[in-house]
């Protein structure tokens, strides 16, 4: 199963590096990721698998969950396929 | 994966409150019928139960994979007068209250089927049935019915429309002490349809497979939104807005109605492709009509605004789903919609302009609440108005009046949830109290010769 993990906070050192440190503890694969600042944001998109993963996406919402609670960031997930309906013909 | 496409999705859900508004499982009872009532609700309860014991599960598990908040998991079934019918009882109270013990054991909200279908004549179930509803809709909390009194083909059934004036007084009276909360879950149609996935009026026809999935979605704040980045633009182009935003939210439906049939191993039946208001902040149709540029629901231009939304909607919709059904289109239910009711409080929307709206969108007068004194005929004489634009225009219509006891124009009524509030309409104070009287049926509207 493909995930989109979003990240959107303020910016500050270690973001990416805790995250995908979180993804690894899990073997969740990352694809692609794309990364910018918006509005003085910091805004990250993630495209994850993870099919090679032992975790649920319900054990991935959980640590990120504290992660988002650390660092004040809004962390969400969802699966790819909500997306490829909404925008693809 | 394109980044402003994600965004995109994202925003809707998160700040539009994009939803699934309900998954229906649409369960058959034909094999249920017994002689003997008690047995018959026994068989009913445990069909349900075994049908059903997963949908909330299976529910919440895909609201948690894909990220979209699932607001309702219901069961519609086969309308009760039909099951009913080879049962020996003059009371079919026992078989909602059996629909209610199923409806808690599966922990969902509501559950559609105290049905009859008494557009051409009435069967002696359907006699038991219209003399239990008021009973059953008391002493139940989640059983929803409804009567489908007239349609295109058969015309309207004038006896049942004055019968059901009459129910909807005594439920209103038996429920008094809830705000006459019964007539919230009572709706009157015409050309009732068989695969309709939200309440009151779900319920399970003839001629559907033995379980179904059937969807609905929702999003009035979505096109709202939408809407926002085109001030001033011409219908035209308004109209493709609409759209191809209905496409978006029906996708959603579509991925969401696959999963569950699959994951419930049944069939995927339909999306109904609706906007279904609910009262909560930025989730209103009114408003989405005042974006169009009426100052208020109600004024002049408000039929020709709602008229384009519903049509728009449809087109975008159909595209995006494999099976479409239900009522699709536009909901205007008063009291679920904030837009609805500032536009009433105002004095911009009446009971007569509704009335119009509902000619030209999904359903028709839906949860208004009007004055506790208002005779059985008189809501008699609304409901056949109704009826009458619903078997002309070859349409789905209906009614969902609450006379609140005690309560006149002026004040407010509280129905808590997803029902929302309502304040109490005007009603026309003249009689139609011969017209009523009259009885027989309307006959059914010529189809040539149309101009």
């Amino acid at each position: 199963m493909k995930l989109i993990v979003t990240v959107v906070g303020k910016d500050q050192v270690g973001i990416i590096a805790k995250v995908s440190a979180n993804l690894a503890e899990l073997k969740v694969n990352i694809l692609d990721i794309s990364q910018t600042i918006l509005n003085d944001k910091f805004t990250m998109m993630m495209s994850v698998d993870l099919d090679e993963s032992f975790s649920t996406i319900t054990d991935l919402k959980k640590k990120l969950n504290i992660l988002e609670t650390d660092m004040h960031l809004a962390i969400q997930v969802y699966n790819e396929e909500i997306f490829n309906y909404m925008h693809k013909i | 994966m394109n980044r402003f496409e994600v965004l995109e999705t994202i925003g809707m859900i998160n700040n539009e409150k994009l939803d699934i508004r309900t998954i229906t499982m649409g369960i058959s009872l034909f094999d249920c019928a017994d002689e003997n009532p008690v047995r018959a609700c026994e068989k009913i309860y445990n069909k349900i139960v075994s049908k059903a014991k997963d949908l909330v599960r299976v529910g919440e598990d895909i609201e948690n994979t894909y990220g979209i908040p699932i607001v309702n998991k219901r069961v519609s079934v086969t309308p009760i007068s039909l099951v009913a019918a080879a049962s020996k009882t003059d009371n079919y109270t026992i078989f909602a209250e059996a629909l209610d013990r199923a409806a808690k054991e599966t922990g969902i909200n509501f559950i559609g089927g105290f049905t009859s279908l008494v557009q051409k004549g009435f069967l002696n179930a359907d006699r038991i049935l219209f003399n239990s509803i008021a009973q059953a809709l008391s002493t139940t909390e989640r059983v929803c019915a409804s009567v489908n009194v007239a349609s295109t083909q058969a015309g309207i059934n004038m006896d049942a429309v004055r019968e059901m004036g009459q129910i909807i007084v005594e439920t209103a009276q038996l429920t008094k002490d809830r705000n006459a909360i019964g007539c919230a879950k009572l709706v009157v149609f015409a050309n009732a349809v068989n695969d309709n996935p939200f309440m009151a009026g779900a319920f399970l026809g003839v001629g559907e497979a033995e379980t179904v999935i059937n969807v609905g979605v929702s999003g009035p704040g979505v096109v709202k939104a939408a809407l926002e980045e085109y001030k001033g633009a011409d219908f035209e182009t308004i109209a493709e807005v609409i759209k191809k935003t209905a496409f978006k939210i029906t996708r959603v439906g579509q991925l969401v109605a696959k999963e569950a049939a699959r994951r419930l191993n049944t069939n995927f039946g339909i999306v109904d492709l609706s906007l279904a208001p609910t009262p909560s902040i930025g989730d209103s149709v009114a408003h989405i009509l005042e974006e169009m540029g009426v100052e208020k629901c109600g004024a002049p231009g408000t039929t020709a605004a709602l008229m384009m939304l519903n049509d728009a909607v449809k087109k975008g919709g159909v595209m995006a789903s494999s099976s479409v059904g239900g009522l699709s289109g536009a909901f205007i239910p008063v009291s679920e919609d904030l837009g609805m009711i500032e536009a009433v409080e105002a004095g911009a929307l009446t009971l007569e302009k509704l009335e119009a709206m509902t000619a030209v969108c999904s359903v028709g007068l839906d949860m208004i609440a009007i004055p506790g004194d208002t005779t059985a005929e008189t809501i008699s004489g609304i409901m056949a108005d109704e009826m009458a634009i619903g078997v002309v225009n070859n349409k789905t219509t209906a009614t969902r009046l609450i006379p609140v006891p005690g309560k006149g124009v002026g004040d407010f009524v509280e129905f808590g949830g997803l029902l929302g509030r309502a304040p109490i309409m005007s009603v026309n104070k003249f009689s139609c109290n011969t017209f009523i009287s009259r009885g027989g049926r309307i006959p059914a509207p010529l189809h040539s010769l149309k101009n």
